[in-house]
């Protein structure tokens, strides 16, 4: 008993991240249909940025959270105006090229740039872990818990109940009625895509004090997020929430009970599940991506 | 246009000039190790370490009156980019002799080549017995199998205080980490210390909760951690996260404890690791003077203390195939690799010298290395 309720706490804790990437790229992956390959590199990004601001530069800690959400909020526009824009109207393929090329040289970039040495992000929280009876768990990874909660709230209630929301949600089912309806069409891409890459880069911020930083890091993550917003439905933002929860769930368990050494399988092996039985997903009722 | 034209000119002309010069000039090395990705550390360590070999034996004049010329692949932390690398350097590079791969998995992979094109590869880093058991007549290791690395241990358990009752292993999930684990159990097996759980973890693995989880449930009081230094740390953090009770020991030789107590700080505390170069204690090696120089020559160049347990690597690695060089009179892997066998190297591990192992008429060189154990205590890195 005492061992599943260790799994259970850490599945939670993992789950927050896992969501966390989740909606940035449901947003972008599900909302916009751009197959975002440069998620993961967003999220590298992230915590290198908060090394460098907290670990180089040694500014407090949650201010260098929050300018590495704005640097990959800004990152994140940047990508949207110089290779998407002008392949609006292209097929998915080129798209695709396009950034899969992207996620290429931002990767290379990073290991150019911060060598392939993983560096570590300094973070004020005591190592001491909080006990709760049989479960023990890092203060650090409570507040990451926290941050996740809190920002998914957040966004669903912007994607959901928000002016903003309405027309970011009409631009891409619709784009042409939304910019009948005063909807600025450009904006509302360039914004959706900057939200969900500042939210990759919060998420890489977030675990990189947890973990280490390479350059390599967000290849993994990418791969899971992707498979985080297959399983929770496109565009769902409580799918993914939950599907975050249900991968973390799976790995944990799978890793604790069955074997550790297919951990990672695991997750995929549900979402083969998932997808046979459920082709459009756990929770969206729309179509899939062609 | 013209300046353009000009420019290309000269830099052509330069190239041309440069290009038989160097042929003439220097005997190259292949060096084939994880510049790039989840091992990355560790390679460039090693890489340092090969790069203060190649200077210190140029200054000294070279090798056969002609320079040493490393040439320097990245495989990327993956077996199938350490594959390309090893053609690359073999069929494009025509290096006689090469020195890789770090991870036992990457040697494994890239050991076909050298029976596929005749080179020899002196083996830096890697563990798994199957290397040298696999009758590969053109491997030659210096670094320890786990075997010996558990045997050596075996010898020196008495000085754990206390000592180990129970063991529970947590290895990466390769060639390097299996192999270890194995070797560890068996020799604990066979003095009497009861084993535990074993867990693996994929090398990229970074949330080892689960792992860890399982490990506290056994009653074990020594964990062996088998893995590089990226993933130890993560280790030593997650297990202070989880409160486990167990001494953590790391075996292979690849945990840097300065990084782990830069990286892990106080979760690092109280760890031991088994290494191969103790460069905190200098005078304690086999060759003090060697591992002062080494050592010396290492922070002149401004590299990280940290990577010393692992850059001797490559300095030891480079050296022994510089002095099969000079044995051989010739720069061609048929007489290198014979030279091998009978050179003697005083390294900053130890004396090096090959042994046969594997099966008759297609042996491979096994150098018998020398292990230190020690223990992070208070931030800093003691003697137990």
């Amino acid at each position: 008993m005492p061992e599943f309720l260790q799994h259970l706490a850490n599945a939670v804790v993992l789950g927050g991240t896992y969501a966390l990437l989740g909606i940035g790229l449901t947003l972008i992956f599900g909302i916009m249909r751009v197959v975002n390959f440069t998620h993961g590199e967003l999220y590298t990004f992230g915590a290198y940025m908060a090394f460098m601001l907290a670990g180089l530069f040694g500014l407090n800690f949650f201010v260098s959270l929050a300018l590495a959400a704005t640097l990959g909020f800004l990152l994140g526009a940047l990508i949207e105006f110089t290779l998407l824009r002008p392949l609006k109207g292209a097929d998915i393929d080129t798209t695709m090229l396009v950034m899969i090329g992207a996620w290429i040289a931002m990767q290379a970039g990073q290991q150019l740039m911060w060598g392939g040495v993983a560096k570590s992000v300094p973070n004020p929280f005591p190592t001491e872990p909080v006990v709760l009876g049989p479960v023990s768990v890092g203060p650090i990874r409570l507040f990451v818990l926290a941050v996740a909660v809190v920002l998914l709230a957040v966004f669903y209630l912007l994607i959901n109940r928000t002016k903003l929301g309405v027309a970011m949600r009409a631009t891409f089912q619709d784009p042409d009625t939304a910019a009948l309806m005063g909807v600025n069409n450009g904006l509302m891409y360039t914004l959706t895509f900057a939200i969900g890459s500042g939210l990759a880069a919060i998420a890489g911020a977030l675990l990189g004090p947890i973990f280490v930083v390479t350059p390599t890091m967000g290849d993994l993550v990418a791969l899971k997020a992707f498979a985080i917003v297959i399983l929770g439905g496109l565009g769902n933002i409580p799918g993914a929430t939950i599907g975050g929860f249900v991968l973390a769930l799976v790995e944990e368990f799978g890793a604790g009970y069955v074997s550790s050494g297919y951990r990672d399988a695991m997750g995929f092996l549900l979402i083969i599940a998932v997808l046979a039985v459920r082709p459009q997903g756990l929770f969206a009722a729309k179509e899939r991506i062609g | 246009m013209v300046r353009t034209g000009s420019v290309a000119v000269l830099a052509i002309g330069a190239f041309l000039g440069a290009v038989p010069a160097w042929a003439q000039d220097s005997i190259k090395i292949g060096v084939n190790e994880p510049l790039t990705g989840a091992v990355a550390a560790s390679g460039n360590y090693v890489t340092n370490g090969a790069r203060i070999a190649e200077e210190m034996l140029n200054a000294q004049g070279g090798v056969l009156g002609k320079k040493i010329q490393l040439i320097i692949e990245d495989n990327k932390s993956n077996p199938k980019e350490a594959v390309s690398a090893a053609e690359k350097l073999i069929v494009r590079d025509k290096v006689p002799v090469m020195m890789g791969a770090w991870s036992s998995t990457f040697t494994l992979a890239v050991m076909p080549k050298l029976i596929e094109y005749s080179v020899p590869m002196v083996v830096e880093t890697s563990s798994s017995g199957k290397i040298t058991t696999s009758g590969n007549p053109w491997v030659f290791r210096i670094a320890p199998t786990s075997a010996m690395e558990a045997r050596a241990f075996g010898e020196k358990l008495g000085q754990l205080n206390p000592p180990i009752k129970k063991a529970d292993f947590l290895a990466v999930n390769n060639d390097f980490g299996r192999g270890a684990s194995d070797e560890f159990r068996k020799m604990l097996e066979a003095k009497g210390v009861k084993v535990g759980v074993t867990e693996t973890m994929a090398p990229e693995a970074t949330d080892l909760s689960a792992q860890l989880a399982r490990i506290k449930q056994s009653d074990g009081d020594t964990l062996f951690v088998t893995t590089g230094v990226e993933q130890i740390t993560l280790v030593l953090k997650q297990a202070a996260e989880q409160r486990l009770p167990h001494r953590i020991i790391t075996t292979g030789g690849s945990s840097s404890p300065d990084q782990l107590i830069a990286q892990a700080g106080d979760a690092a505390n109280n760890s031991y690791h088994i290494l191969f170069f103790a460069p905190w204690f200098p005078e304690k090696a086999v060759n003090p003077d060697i591992a002062k120089a080494f050592v010396e020559a290492w922070n002149k160049k401004g590299y990280e203390f940290a990577g010393l347990t692992e850059g001797f690597r490559g300095y030891d690695g480079i050296t022994t195939i510089a002095a099969a060089i000079k044995a051989a009179g010739k720069a061609e892997p048929q007489a290198i690799r014979d030279a091998l066998w009978n050179t003697k190297v005083s390294g900053v591990n130890g004396n090096i010298a090959f042994t046969k192992e594997g099966p008759a008429g297609k042996e491979s060189g096994q150098n018998q290395p020398n292990i230190y154990i020690v223990q992070i205590k208070g931030g800093k890195v003691t003697l137990p």
